[in-house]
C-alpha cells in the first residue's frame, strides 16, 4: 500500500499532466498540426524519391510555392472574412495574359506592365467584391460564375493573341530577374513572398483592418452591429485577393512567358486545398498567414512528389480531392468539439496526501475542540451587503468591506448603520490593507492589485508580473489576487491563488490540488512587480509577522501555514509554521496580544481527503460527471483560531449553529471586537472579545499612532 | 390597392416566349420541325440533370458532383461491357457505385457537416479522378456489341416523340410524384425552408439529406445512360466542361431559389426550355464555345443577382459560414 502510494506520488509529481490541456488551449496548436504533417510528407518523399531535397529541386519548389503562395494569401484573406474565391484560377490566367500582352505585343516598359497587371487583378477582384460584398450574393456561386466568365474571356483573348505572344522573345534583364533571378540563392519570388507574408502577418494580427476582417468572419452580425463597415471590408478582401493573384501571375508570366489554354485550370482547387489543409477554417474568423504558407508547401510537395513518381493525372486529382475532404472534415469536427475536448482534458488532478486531521469534536480535547462562542455574533449591514470576503477598519473606526457588485462599501462609525459606496472598482474585492498614508490596497479577483486613495479615487497598482519561462499558459496576468499585507518598507506581498483557473472556478483548483498558486511582491516605491514564490497550493491569507522580516501565509488546500523570510539572515527561506490543519485556512491577521488570528473557511472531510490521494479517480470524475456534481471542498462550517509565533493554537472560536454568521473567510480585531467577513454572507459579524485590548487599532499597531 | 407583381416563373416564361419569338423571326432555320426536335433532344439530358439539382436545391443544398455521377457510372457500364461482362451485371455495379457515391455525399453533408458546395466539389473531383485513373482506358469509352439494344434509351421515337424527351418526361413525373405526393418530398421542402425548425419538429433531417443526394446521384446516372445511348459512347471529359453551370442555370432561372424550400418540377421545365432555346440560338448564330460560355456566365450572374433581390439576405439573417 505504502509502495503504491509512493509510486503514485512520484508519477504525479514528475509527469506534467496539466500541460496537455494548456497546450491544446493554445491557438498555435492549430498551426502545429499542419506543420507536423508537412514534416512527415517532406520526410516520406525525401526517402522515396532521389534528389527530392536537392538545392535545384528546392529552388524550383520555392518558385512554384511563391507563385501559388501569393494566391493562397489572397484566398486566405477571403476565407477569413467568411467568403470564398473560386475565380482565382481564371484571374491568374487573365492577368498572366495581361502582363504578356502588354510586354510582348504592346511593348510597354516593365514597371508599367507590373502596375497595369496589378490593377487588372485588383479590378477583376473588385467585380467579385462588389457582387459579394455590396450586392451580398453567395460567395461560392458568384465566384464560380465569374470563374466561367473570366475563363471564357481569356479563351477568347488567346484565340486572337496567342501567336503574337508566342512569337515574341523579349530580352529585358529586369523582366528576367523577376522570373528567374535570385538574391543570395533565394529566388526573387520566394523573397517577395516572404516580405509580403511578414507584412500580411502584421496586418492580420496588429492592424485595425486585419482585426475587422477576423471580426467579420467570426460573426458577421456582431461585426455589423458594432459598426464595422462589413460590406466595404468584404469587397476589399476580394480586391486584395485579385491583386495578390495577379502578383503570382506576374512571376509566372516572367518565368515561363506562355499563354497556354490550360493555365490556371484547376488552380482554385489546389489553392483551396492548401488553405483548408493549413487549417484556415471555412466559414471564416480563423486563420493566419503561417497556416496558409504551410498549407501551400504541403500541397506542392504532394503534387510534385506524385508527378515525379509518374502518377496518372487522375491520381493527382483524387489525392487533392481526398486531402481536401479529410482536412475539411477534421477542421469542422475540431472547431465544433474543441472546447469540449479541452474542458475534458484541462483538469489534471495530482497526488495530495494529508495525515488524518486533529480532532475537533466536543469531548475529545485538543486545541480545535468545538464550542459555541460565536453563537451570539451581532450582524452589521444584514441584507444590505453581499460577499464581504475581507473586512477592515481605518483609524477613525470606519468599517470597510468588499461586495459582489464590485464596490468597496463603508460603514460609518460609531454604530455602523449608515452604509455608503466608498469606491466602485468593478471586480470582486478580496483582501484589503491600509498603508501608512491611509491608502487602501485591495486585491481584486480577476483584475489584480488596486489602490484606493482616502478620497475614494481608484488606481491600478499592478495587474501583471514576470512571465515564467517554463509555463505554457501565459501566467503574466493576475487571475486571482487574493490577500495582501504591506511591510514597513512599503513592499506589498500578495497571494495569487491559482494561475490555471478563473475566480469562479476556484473549487476546480481544489479538486486538482496542484501547486498552482504563487506569492508576488509589489514595490510601492519603484512600482515593480516580482514573483517571490510559486508552486503553492492555493495561497490565501498573508500577514507580515511581528519580526518585520517575514510574512506568514496560508495555503488553503495545503491545509498549512508557512513563513517566508523576505529580509534578514534567513532571507528567501520558507518554513512550515503549522501543518495538517483540520480545515482550509483563509485570511491571517494580527491580534492585540501579539498572536495571529486565522480563519478556517471550511473543515476537511474524509471524502475529499481520500479523493486527494486518488488522482485517477478525480480525473475520471472531471471527464465523466457534470461539473455541478463534482466533489466540492466543504465551506459550510468553519471557525476562527488564534495561533502564536511558534504555531501553537491558543484559542478557537466556533459557531455550532451558523445562524448569525454562517461562514468565515476573514476576521479583523479592532478596539476589543472581532469583525468577521464571509464571502458567501450577506452581513458582517461583530464579536465582543473578552480579554482583548480595548484600544487596539491595527493601523496604530502597524504604522504608529497618528499625532 | 393590390400591388402588381410578377413572380419569377412568369417572368422567365415571358423571357422564354420573347426569345423564342425573336429567334423564330430573325434566325433562319430556327423554327423548323427538325431544329425543334434537335433542341428538345439536346436539352433532355440537361433537363434530367436539372431535376436532380432541383431536389437538392429545394433541400437547401447544391450538388456540383452531378456531372461526375453522369460520366463515371455510365462510363463504367460501357467499359465493363467492353471488357466482356454482361449488361445487367454492369448496370448493377454502376448502380451500386452511384448509390455509394450518393451516400458518401450525403454522409459528408449531413453527418460530417461539410458545406454542400464544398463537399460535392471535392467528391466530384474524387469520382472523376477515380474514373480517369482506375476505371477507364480511354477518355471516350466506346460502344461495344454487348450494348446493342440499349441505345434505344436515347435514340429513336416512341409514338413519334424522340425517346430522350420521353425519358425526360418520365423523370419529371417520377420527381413530381416524389416531391408532391410522398412524405419524403414534404420533408425535403421543410428542411429547405428552415433546417433547424425541421429538425426541432422531429423530421429525420440527416437521413433525408442523405436521401436527397442518393436520389440526385441516381438521376444523374440515369441522365448519363440516356446521354451515352443517344451518342453511342461516353465522353468522360464532359466532366471538364461547363455543363454543371448549365444545370445550375436551369434551376436558378427556372425560379428555384438557392435558399431552398421553393419551386418544383414545373420550374425545371421552364428553365430547361429557356436555356435550350438560348443555346440552340447561339449555336445557329455560330457563336464560339468560349463566347457561349461568356454569355451563359453573364446570364447566370444576372439570374443570381435577381434571385438575391427576390430572396434577399442581409447581415442580420445571414448564417455563420453560409458561403
Amino acid at each position: 500500500m505504502l509502495m503504491r502510494d509512493t509510486i503514485t506520488s512520484l508519477r504525479y509529481r514528475y509527469w506534467p499532466d496539466h500541460l496537455l490541456g494548456e497546450i491544446l488551449s493554445k491557438r498555435w496548436t492549430e498551426t502545429a498540426i499542419p506543420v507536423i504533417l508537412l514534416l512527415i510528407v517532406g520526410f516520406a518523399f525525401s526517402r522515396s524519391i532521389d534528389n527530392f531535397l536537392s538545392p535545384a529541386s528546392l529552388a524550383d519548389t520555392a518558385r512554384q510555392a511563391g507563385e501559388i503562395g501569393f494566391i493562397a494569401l489572397g484566398l486566405a484573406l477571403v476565407v477569413i472574412v467568411g467568403g470564398i474565391d473560386l475565380s482565382v484560377g481564371s484571374i491568374f490566367a487573365l492577368t498572366d495574359f495581361c502582363a504578356l500582352y502588354l510586354l510582348d505585343v504592346a511593348g510597354w516598359p516593365v514597371p508599367a506592365v507590373v502596375i497595369a497587371t496589378l490593377l487588372c487583378g485588383a479590378m477583376l477582384g473588385a467585380i467579385n467584391g462588389i457582387l459579394v460584398g455590396y450586392l451580398r450574393l453567395r460567395a461560392f456561386i458568384t465566384t464560380l460564375i465569374t470563374l466561367i466568365i473570366y475563363r471564357s474571356a481569356y479563351d477568347l483573348l488567346i484565340q486572337r493573341y496567342s501567336n503574337a505572344i508566342a512569337s515574341a522573345f523579349p530580352d529585358i534583364p529586369s523582366w528576367d530577374f523577376i522570373g528567374a533571378g535570385s538574391v543570395l540563392g533565394i529566388p526573387t519570388v520566394a523573397l517577395a513572398y516572404i516580405v509580403i507574408a511578414i507584412f500580411g502577418h502584421i496586418f492580420m494580427t496588429r492592424l485595425r483592418p486585419g482585426w475587422h476582417i477576423t471580426a467579420i468572419g467570426g460573426s458577421r452580425r456582431s461585426a455589423y452591429n458594432s459598426g464595422i463597415p462589413v460590406r466595404r471590408t468584404i469587397a476589399l478582401c476580394y480586391v486584395a485577393s485579385g491583386a495578390l493573384t495577379s502578383v503570382g501571375a506576374l512571376f509566372f508570366a516572367s518565368r515561363l512567358g506562355t499563354v497556354g489554354g490550360d493555365i490556371g485550370v484547376g488552380l482554385e482547387v489546389i489553392v483551396l486545398t492548401a488553405t483548408v489543409l493549413g487549417g484556415i477554417t471555412l466559414g471564416g474568423g480563423k486563420g493566419s498567414v503561417a497556416k496558409s504558407a504551410v498549407g501551400v508547401l504541403i500541397v506542392l510537395l504532394i503534387t510534385n512528389g506524385l508527378t515525379t513518381m509518374n502518377a496518372r493525372g487522375g491520381v493527382n486529382r483524387m489525392a487533392l480531392a481526398g486531402i481536401l475532404l479529410v482536412a475539411a472534415m477534421v477542421d469542422i469536427r475540431w472547431q465544433k468539439n474543441r472546447t469540449r475536448i479541452i474542458s475534458k482534458v484541462y483538469v489534471a488532478p495530482t497526488y495530495h496526501e494529508l495525515p488524518p486531521p486533529p480532532p475537533t469534536e466536543i469531548g475529545q480535547g485538543g486545541p480545535f475542540e468545538q464550542n459555541d462562542k460565536l453563537r451570539d455574533v451581532e450582524a452589521i449591514g444584514l441584507g444590505r451587503i453581499e460577499a464581504p470576503e475581507d473586512v477592515i477598519l481605518d483609524r477613525h473606526d470606519n468599517l470597510y468591506a468588499g461586495s459582489r457588485h464590485g464596490d468597496i462599501m463603508r460603514f460609518l462609525a460609531p454604530d455602523y448603520q449608515k452604509m455608503e459606496v466608498f469606491a466602485h472598482i468593478g471586480g470582486q474585492p478580496l483582501g484589503m490593507a491600509f498603508d501608512r498614508e491611509d491608502n487602501l490596497y485591495v486585491c481584486i479577483g480577476g483584475m489584480g492589485l488596486y489602490r484606493i486613495k482616502p478620497d475614494g479615487t481608484v488606481e491600478k497598482a499592478t495587474d501583471e508580473t514576470n512571465r515564467s519561462m517554463r509555463s505554457v499558459n501565459d501566467d503574466s496576468r493576475l487571475r486571482l489576487a487574493d490577500d495582501l499585507d504591506i511591510t514597513d518598507d512599503g513592499l506589498i506581498f500578495f497571494s495569487e491563488a491559482t494561475v490555471r483557473y478563473e475566480m469562479d472556478e476556484w473549487p476546480i483548483d481544489g479538486l486538482e490540488a496542484r501547486g498552482n498558486g504563487r506569492i508576488i511582491s509589489y514595490d510601492t516605491k519603484t512600482g515593480t512587480t516580482r514573483t517571490e514564490l510559486r508552486g503553492l497550493k492555493f495561497p490565501n491569507g498573508i500577514c507580515v509577522a511581528s519580526d518585520g522580516q517575514s510574512i506568514l501565509f496560508a495555503e488553503t488546500f495545503g491545509c498549512s501555514i508557512k513563513r517566508y523570510w523576505f529580509a534578514g539572515p534567513k532571507k528567501g527561506a520558507v518554513e512550515v509554521v503549522m501543518d495538517n490543519l483540520p480545515g482550509y485556512p483563509d485570511n491571517i491577521n494580527l491580534a492585540s496580544d501579539g498572536n495571529y488570528w486565522l480563519a478556517l473557511v471550511g473543515m476537511r472531510s474524509p471524502a475529499l481527503d481520500l479523493a486527494w490521494k486518488m488522482p485517477g479517480f478525480r480525473r475520471r470524475m472531471a471527464k465523466r460527471v457534470p461539473v455541478d456534481e463534482w466533489l466540492f471542498p466543504n465551506i459550510n462550517t468553519g471557525c476562527v483560531v488564534k495561533f502564536n509565533e511558534q504555531g501553537k493554537i491558543v484559542e478557537s472560536l466556533w459557531d455550532l449553529h451558523g445562524e448569525n454568521h454562517p461562514m468565515i473567510t476573514s476576521m479583523r480585531e479592532h478596539r476589543g471586537y472581532l469583525y468577521l467577513g464571509g464571502i458567501l454572507n450577506n452581513r458582517i459579524g461583530r464579536y465582543k472579545l473578552d480579554k482583548a485590548d480595548p484600544n487596539f487599532v491595527q493601523y496604530d499597531k502597524r504604522w504608529g499612532k497618528a499625532s | 390597392m393590390k400591388r402588381f407583381r410578377f413572380n419569377q416563373q412568369e417572368i422567365v416564361f415571358a423571357v422564354f416566349a420573347l426569345l423564342f419569338l425573336v429567334f423564330s423571326i430573325f434566325l433562319n432555320g430556327f423554327l423548323t420541325t427538325e431544329n425543334m426536335l434537335t433542341l428538345l433532344q439536346n436539352v433532355a439530358v440537361l433537363g434530367i440533370l436539372g431535376l436532380a439539382m432541383a431536389i437538392v436545391v429545394i433541400g437547401r443544398g447544391i450538388d456540383i458532383s452531378l456531372i461526375a455521377a453522369l460520366a463515371v457510372p455510365p462510363g463504367l457500364v460501357l467499359q465493363m461491357v467492353q471488357n466482356g461482362h454482361s449488361l445487367p451485371f454492369s448496370l448493377l455495379i454502376a448502380l451500386l457505385l452511384t448509390i455509394a457515391f450518393g451516400l458518401v455525399n450525403g454522409w459528408l453533408i449531413a453527418y460530417a457537416e461539410v458545406p454542400s458546395l464544398f463537399a460535392t466539389l471535392a467528391t466530384g473531383l474524387l469520382l472523376a479522378g477515380l474514373g480517369q485513373a482506375v476505371l477507364f482506358q480511354l477518355d471516350v469509352v466506346q460502344w461495344s456489341r454487348g450494348m446493342d439494344g440499349f441505345e434505344r434509351l436515347g435514340q429513336g421515337t416512341i409514338f413519334g416523340i424522340p425517346t430522350s424527351i420521353v425519358m425526360f418526361a418520365i423523370a419529371c413525373i417520377v420527381v413530381a410524384f416524389l416531391l408532391r405526393q410522398t412524405r419524403w418530398g414534404a420533408y425535403i421542402y421543410a428542411i429547405g425552408d428552415n433546417p433547424y425548425a425541421a429538425r426541432v419538429t422531429g423530421i429525420p433531417s440527416r437521413p433525408i439529406i442523405v436521401l436527397q443526394y442518393v436520389i440526385a446521384a441516381l438521376i444523374g446516372c440515369f441522365a448519363g445512360l440516356v446521354m451515352a445511348a443517344s451518342v453511342n459512347s461516353m465522353p468522360t471529359r464532359v466532366f471538364n466542361s461547363t455543363l454543371i453551370y448549365d444545370v445550375i442555370l436551369v434551376v436558378v432561372l427556372g425560379g428555384i431559389g438557392l435558399s431552398g424550400g421553393r419551386g418544383g418540377v414545373l420550374n425545371v421545365i421552364i428553365g430547361t426550355l429557356l436555356i435550350g432555346t438560348m443555346l440552340n440560338g447561339m449555336t445557329i448564330m455560330d457563336i464560339s464555345y468560349a463566347g457561349q460560355n461568356l454569355i451563359k456566365g453573364v446570364v447566370l450572374l444576372l439570374a443570381v443577382i435577381t434571385d438575391s433581390f427576390l430572396n434577399p439576405r442581409n447581415e442580420e439573417t445571414a448564417q455563420q459560414g453560409d458561403i
